[in-house]
């Protein structure tokens, strides 16, 4: 029976990270292949890297992947900044009015179907145009204020959760020292919630860039972000320059992990150093 | 706070107020919900039509009982595959598991849409799978994968695993080995400890998990449009074309809300529960 366990798990490892990377490493082999027919292994013309030439020479996957970045580095920076308060209210301020309300909201956007939170953003938007004027039409305005709005939800939940296992004492000490309120929070508070700042701000980006559903709620006839136009592509057919862009994101994405995760590890090895010069 | 309040709250609420409107071709295209009648009195005009016509017409019905059916089954292949994997990793050396933990995690960070994509590649009836299986001399005529239910559960399982394996593992990674120890001290064997200690100690874990992939699942957009088929849509799928291609924002309105409907009981358990985590810690 012992036996048996010591093989079952591994084996399910195994299987369960070969179907997460399997189609991943296809899609990258794919990318080299010289066939215009996807999934034909064209052995005589290939590796080639015709398809990464043929992106770079796309106009519309271009400006589109320029107005993603745009985007996602807005939505980002706003996120994290709307983010970080709402967890410090929900961590911070006790049992305040509207504290429930705060926190079902926050969690609200997480579980909510992309397509709910879509179709009723873009409601809004005709409403607030009818009535207000404003936002006039709809383009990169909605789109960041509708990526805003469901990625701040993961950026507080990611601070709630670091919050909730931090010293206070640290806070109590600089303040018995004599800091001012807003040089603790500069000085103590937010170097020490920094990783979880970093890792909701890389996470709000991913979240925008990758974003098909509400962006095509959100979006104007003028702006098409990426994802909508490998989408309208995809869905189409296989389309070898696809497989192109999807193996640059990868690696794109792959480093940015591996050097975040190196980068909060140094941060974190530094943090308890420190504490142990502290108290020995 | 105000952000959420103005972007979230009363979109629902506009929302919920179109879908008891009235489409017309006007600008934007539904009726008015209430008016001035003599300029004094304020009329409410609500219009239940919108959900009869749900209510009634079978294409809805059916589309509502498949996205749950969908959902529910990914959710419960997704379990199968994602338990055993979180379990495996919660008991791995510290060193692998933080490995084993990115590993996880990294698929999750690269686009949603490509990882779909991916799929079509593998599944196409002149794709990887098929074309390696008949090389083989396994088969000789190729599976029909996509546009099969098939091929959206495991779009789905696929897409979702990692937010099965990560409630999992915080659940796993926190329970105390000893009680398997006295477990087996008293006897037990390794399976019977495994059903008594560890899965009833897991369960949070569990339905955390579930419900972050049924919930969504249930409107999953995406994923069935490129793998699904094209004779049975999936809930989200008719919204957005009430929405996009008939114009008809009432009856998409409807749509929506009744998801919510659906919904707001799974939600409200998932609340209740990350409440409770919260108040543990």
């Amino acid at each position: 029976m012992i036996r048996h366990r010591r093989y079952f798990v591994p084996t399910m490892l195994a299987f369960g990270f070969a179907f997460l990377y399997v189609p991943i490493l296809s899609m990258i082999v794919y990318s080299f292949n010289n066939s215009r027919l996807v999934t034909v292994w064209d052995s005589a013309h290939s590796p080639t890297l015709k398809w990464y030439t043929l992106l770079f020479q796309n106009a519309q996957i271009m400006s589109a992947a320029r107005l993603s970045l745009g985007i996602a580095t807005l939505n980002a920076c706003i996120s994290v900044v709307l983010g970080t308060l709402a967890g410090l209210a929900l961590v911070r301020f006790g049992r305040f009015k509207g504290r429930t309300l705060l926190g079902a909201m926050t969690a609200a956007p997480l579980v909510m179907p992309e397509i709910i939170t879509g179709l009723s953003m873009l409601m809004l938007f005709v409403a607030m145009e009818r009535l207000i004027g404003w936002p006039a039409g709809r383009g990169i305005t909605t789109i960041t204020i509708a990526h805003v709005t469901f990625s701040m939800a993961y950026v507080t939940v990611i601070i709630q959760s670091r919050l909730a296992n931090f010293d206070e004492s640290l806070e109590e000490a600089a303040m018995d020292l004599g800091a001012r309120p807003h040089i603790v929070f500069f000085r103590i508070t937010l170097p020490l919630i920094m990783p979880a700042i970093v890792s909701g701000w890389l996470l709000s980006f991913t979240l925008s860039w990758d974003d098909v559903v509400i962006s095509q709620f959100a979006a104007g006839p003028s702006s098409t972000t990426l994802p909508m136009v490998i989408f309208s592509k995809v869905r189409l057919g296989v389309s070898p320059d696809v497989n192109a862009l999807a193996t640059l994101m990868v690696l794109i994405v792959a480093c940015g992990v591996v050097a975040s995760a190196f980068w909060v590890r140094a941060s974190e090895r530094r943090r308890a150093r420190e504490m142990q010069l502290v108290n020995p | 706070m105000l952000w959420l309040l103005l972007f979230f709250m009363v979109p629902f609420i506009l929302v919920f107020g179109i879908s008891f409107t009235q489409a017309q071709l006007s600008i934007p295209p539904y009726s008015p919900l209430w008016e001035w009648v003599d300029h004094r009195v304020l009329a409410l005009r609500v219009h239940l039509s919108n959900y009869a016509f749900l209510a009634t017409d079978a294409l809805y019905i059916s589309s509502y009982l498949y996205s749950l059916k969908v959902a529910a089954v990914s959710t419960f292949w997704c379990l199968l595959l994602g338990y055993p994997m979180a379990y495996g990793i919660a008991r791995a050396a510290p060193a692998t598991r933080s490995l084993l933990l990115m590993l996880v995690i990294l698929p999750f960070w690269t686009s949603f849409l490509l990882r779909v994509y991916a799929w079509i590649g593998l599944l196409k009836n002149n794709g990887v799978i098929n074309n390696i299986l008949m090389s083989l001399g396994v088969i000789h005529q190729p599976i029909v994968m996509m546009q099969t239910d098939f091929a959206v559960y495991i779009g789905i399982v696929y897409s979702y695993l990692p937010f099965m394996i990560l409630p999992l593992y915080a659940n796993l990674e926190k329970h105390d080995r000893t009680l398997l120890e006295a477990a087996a001290d008293l006897g037990a064997r390794p399976w019977k400890a495994f059903m008594r200690v560890t899965l009833p100690l897991s369960l949070p874990g569990i339905i955390a998990g579930a419900l972050l992939v049924f919930i969504p699942a249930v409107g999953e957009y995406v994923i069935p449009s490129l793998l699904g088929r094209s004779d049975q849509l999936m809930i989200g799928r008719v919204l957005s074309d009430e929405f996009f291609e008939n114009r008809d924002w009432p009856v998409a309105s409807a749509v929506a809300i009744a998801m919510l409907l659906l919904l707001v009981i799974p939600i409200v358990i998932f609340q209740r529960q990350q409440g409770r985590e919260m108040a543990h810690k």
